[in-house]
């Protein structure tokens, strides 16, 4: 099972790569898909990505929490979240890829 | 906002790009994150967030009509985690409503 972490270095690279687009222009690219779904998020607006997936925003009322250290009662304010609802595309893929003994990385 | 509206939004931007090619873009970009995570790699784009898998041991379950105890195999499952940024965006305008 790999390790690595993947960035949005890797992400331009790979539009490099495959498209062949020139680094600089595949970061903001990359960079740009990002906000854009941010912004839209924020809005309060889902994100359906076929074959990948889908985020959501939801909110979440007022409650009462704990703190647990020291079992102190603390409000909880209310507020958005986001979900991320894999496809299952993706789920299939991940699956195939770990769930198979891997013989050699 | 579904795929082609963001690829829509991506070409408005990107006028002296052909539309043919933000596709083929936006594509690779998801694609390469699942195929990072295929390898059990995770993809961590900060402001943004992390997607990890998380590995679900097999467990003996139960077929809750029958009561029959089933062998479920060990899985992986994409887990998202948002990024500080964006969680603070989303709250930025208020949720109550």
């Amino acid at each position: 099972m790999g390790s690595k972490t993947l960035t949005r270095a890797d992400l331009a690279d790979a539009v490099v790569r495959k498209i062949g687009l020139p680094r600089n222009e595949s970061q903001e690219l990359v960079e740009l898909v990002l906000s854009e779904i941010s912004v839209t998020l924020s809005r309060g607006e889902n994100v359906k990505l076929s074959s990948f997936g889908s985020f959501g925003v939801r909110d979440k009322g007022r409650r009462i929490g704990r703190n647990p250290k020291t079992g102190e009662e603390v409000p909880i304010t209310p507020r958005r979240v986001l979900i991320f609802r894999p496809s299952n595309i993706m789920k299939d893929r991940i699956n195939s890829g770990l769930t198979r003994p891997t013989a050699a990385e | 906002m579904i795929k082609s509206e963001l690829i829509q939004k991506i070409a408005a931007a990107n006028p002296h790009l052909y539309h043919r090619d933000i596709e083929r873009i936006v594509n690779v970009i998801f694609d390469e994150i699942v195929d990072a995570l295929a390898r059990g790699d995770r993809v961590e784009l900060r402001g943004f967030g992390a997607f990890t898998v998380k590995h679900r041991p097999p467990r003996q379950g139960r077929n809750p009509r029958t009561g029959a105890s089933v062998a479920v195999d060990e899985k992986f499952v994409p887990f998202f985690k948002t990024g500080k940024e964006l969680r603070e965006k989303l709250n930025k305008t208020k949720p109550q409503a």
